[in-house]
């Protein structure tokens, strides 16, 4: 097991994971297929431990297992990483998950904060699977706000949340808390259900992004702006604010841009992006936008141009979006991943070489027949000139 | 069986049996493979395919809802496609936004796009050869039915129709970037680097490629050249 992070870090990082169980005294009832949720939750740990794939890294932390006093205070610092992050084993995983009673408070915000740290800072994607069967009981702080701030850190993780047999308020709070990040949620009510999904969601994991964006801070004017290059970069917009960014073009290239703006709190119904392509002294040149209503994770646009004849050597792109939220609007803007390209710019078409069409049948039979009649007198004049000489 | 079954649906990489969760993790796709993939009610289901000019993309997706016992209303589904620069693309056959009563077991959504053309202006929405991308979610749903277990099949066929109406091509077709960016703080000077001449330069280049105009004009010319003779042959002295 130690050597085992060394090995780690050799391989390019790979993306990582924790799985954060609550072990909160609710989870004594007795209300999955007749038996309680903290056995279930065990079995269903033993299975995705039994059948993950050798390169996953993977850690487990537990909220609530120890401290059964009702001091909150105490109560609500009760969170211990129970296997540190690295390649499994299953049989020392197994038994640690084994040795967990259900047993006291529900500090879900805490336990996210120390799981972003389990998880470290690196590279890697990193992703964090929550599963708790109530809502968070410790509040301040809102796992909400906590989940919120730690996705506005670090641009790469992910909480995954998981309700066992959830009530209202645990569902919103869960459904809160992965909507900052970018996660997903899901109830699970049976055995069944809980092993499928955990096993879906580390699988996920053990999947990286083809690519991890650059971090960049746009400005609020193009002289300011950050220069691009080709690729893809991550910033944050806040509800309202237009960011700058610059992208030098060289004559014959045609420029691609898109921006994704995601919806990582509640907004008002309608809403929508624009992605402009200026020239730095402020003429637009072309400009993509979306508009929709109702749930969504993201909301794209994108746009493509090239010079032609024109000087242009540098244009400028503005990403502006028409959100309305109530959620504070100093709060950490929304996430907003750009993509730029630069390509050989295409050439317009010629007219088309072949026809096509019933009509130009029509014309070339009448042209033929004409020719035909022209030089079938040509022949006969012709040959009368010459029988006549 | 049942857990042997969802093992299968959920392995890694499996071929045909998975679904990202966003435009970067969107799984591939084939033509004529449909997919299964099991999911939760609130879920956004990406998925990506290639294609090229002249092809008519259509999608079916048919989403097994969970049991009505466990919903509380009415859900509204959608599926929107994007191209390779995430541009909205418009069905233009299919039902893209069913509601599914609360009583359904199953909706079925579609979506047919336009003929891929070969060449746009760049200004122009048209869709062009190269990356789509594939977004299936419910876009309206009571708030208690979030993260119930459905399961959803997407087929994707894609005819190829007549390239004969289009002409030009595309320098370089619309795929997403996969590399991170750089950023620099003020601009490079343009560096005369010679940029690649898109044209190909072959000696057959002029020659468009193989579509109905070749077969329309080919026959107008061998019917002017009948035309031609029978043309000919009403100006021969008639024998008496």
């Amino acid at each position: 097991m130690g050597a085992a992070p060394a090995r780690a870090d050799e391989t390019s990082e790979p993306p990582r994971v924790e799985l954060v169980l609550d072990v909160s005294g609710s989870m004594r009832a007795k209300d999955i297929d007749g038996e309680t949720r903290i056995a279930v939750a065990k079995r269903a740990f033993g299975q995705v431990v039994d059948g993950l794939p050798e390169t996953t890294q993977l850690g487990i932390r537990v909220l609530g297992a120890t401290y059964g006093g009702d001091d909150k205070r105490k109560g609500c610092q009760d969170t211990q990483s129970i296997v540190p992050i690295g390649p499994v084993e299953p049989v020392a995983a197994k038994n640690a998950i084994a040795r967990l009673q259900p047993t006291g408070f529900t500090p879900i915000g805490l336990a996210l904060r120390a799981a972003a740290r389990d998880l470290g800072t690196g590279e890697a994607a990193r992703r964090i699977v929550l599963i708790t069967d109530g809502e968070d009981t410790c509040t301040p702080p809102d796992p909400c706000t906590v989940a919120r701030q730690l996705a506005a850190q670090g641009t790469k993780l992910v909480v995954d949340t998981l309700g066992l047999t959830p009530d209202e308020k645990t569902r919103k709070q869960l459904v809160c808390i992965s909507t900052a990040t970018g996660g997903t949620y899901a109830s699970a009510t049976s055995e069944q259900e809980l092993t499928d999904r955990v096993r879906q969601l580390v699988d996920r994991a053990a999947v990286p992004p083809p690519v991890t964006p650059a971090a960049v801070t746009g400005a609020a004017t193009c002289e300011k702006a950050p220069v691009l290059s080709a690729g893809l970069f991550t910033d944050r917009e806040r509800i309202g604010e237009h960011r700058y960014y610059r992208v030098p073009l060289q004559p014959g290239q045609e420029l691609r841009a898109s921006v994704s703006v995601a919806l990582d709190r509640p907004v008002n119904r309608d809403y929508g992006v624009l992605l402009k392509a200026a020239t730095p002294n402020g003429r637009e040149l072309v400009r993509g936008l979306d508009a929709s209503s109702g749930r969504a994770d993201v909301i794209s646009a994108g746009l493509r141009w090239s010079p032609g004849d024109e000087a242009i050597d540098t244009v400028c792109l503005i990403v502006s979006n028409s959100f309305a939220s109530a959620t504070s609007a100093g709060a950490p803007g929304m996430p907003l991943e750009l993509s730029i390209d630069t390509v050989a710019a295409s050439t317009a078409p010629d007219a088309p070489g072949l026809g096509r069409g019933w009509l130009l049948l029509l014309v070339l039979v009448v042209a033929g027949l004409i020719a035909g009649v022209l030089a079938g007198w040509l022949t006969r004049w012709w040959v009368a000139t010459w029988r006549e000489n | 069986m049942l857990t042997h079954l969802a093992a299968l649906l959920l392995a890694p990489g499996a071929a045909g049996l998975s679904a990202g969760t966003s435009f970067l993790t969107a799984a591939p796709i084939e033509a004529d493979r449909p997919v299964q993939v099991a999911a939760v009610t609130g879920d956004y289901l990406y998925w990506s395919f290639p294609a090229t000019a002249g092809q008519q993309p259509h999608l079916t997706a048919t989403v097994t809802l969970p049991p009505a016992a466990d919903r509380h209303g009415a859900q509204a589904w959608t599926i929107e496609v994007f191209d390779g620069l995430r541009r909205r693309q418009p069905c233009v056959a299919g039902e893209q936004s069913p509601i599914a009563e609360p009583a359904a077991t199953d909706i079925t959504l579609g979506c047919d796009l336009r003929q891929i053309r070969s060449w746009a202006e760049p200004s122009d929405q048209d869709p062009l050869p190269g990356t789509y991308y594939v977004r299936l979610t419910s876009t309206e749903i009571p708030e208690q039915d979030l993260g119930l277990p459905l399961k959803v099949d997407l087929t994707l066929t894609a005819e190829k129709g007549d390239t004969g109406a289009d002409q030009g091509t595309l320098a370089a077709p619309l795929n997403p970037v996969s590399r991170p960016g750089t950023v620099s703080a003020d601009v490079p000077t343009p560096a005369v680097s010679p940029s690649a001449d898109p044209d190909d330069t072959s000696a057959f280049s002029f020659v468009p490629e193989f579509s109905s105009r070749w077969i329309w004009t080919t026959t107008g010319g061998v019917l002017a050249a009948v035309a031609g003779l029978v043309g000919f042959s009403f100006t021969r002295r008639r024998r008496p």
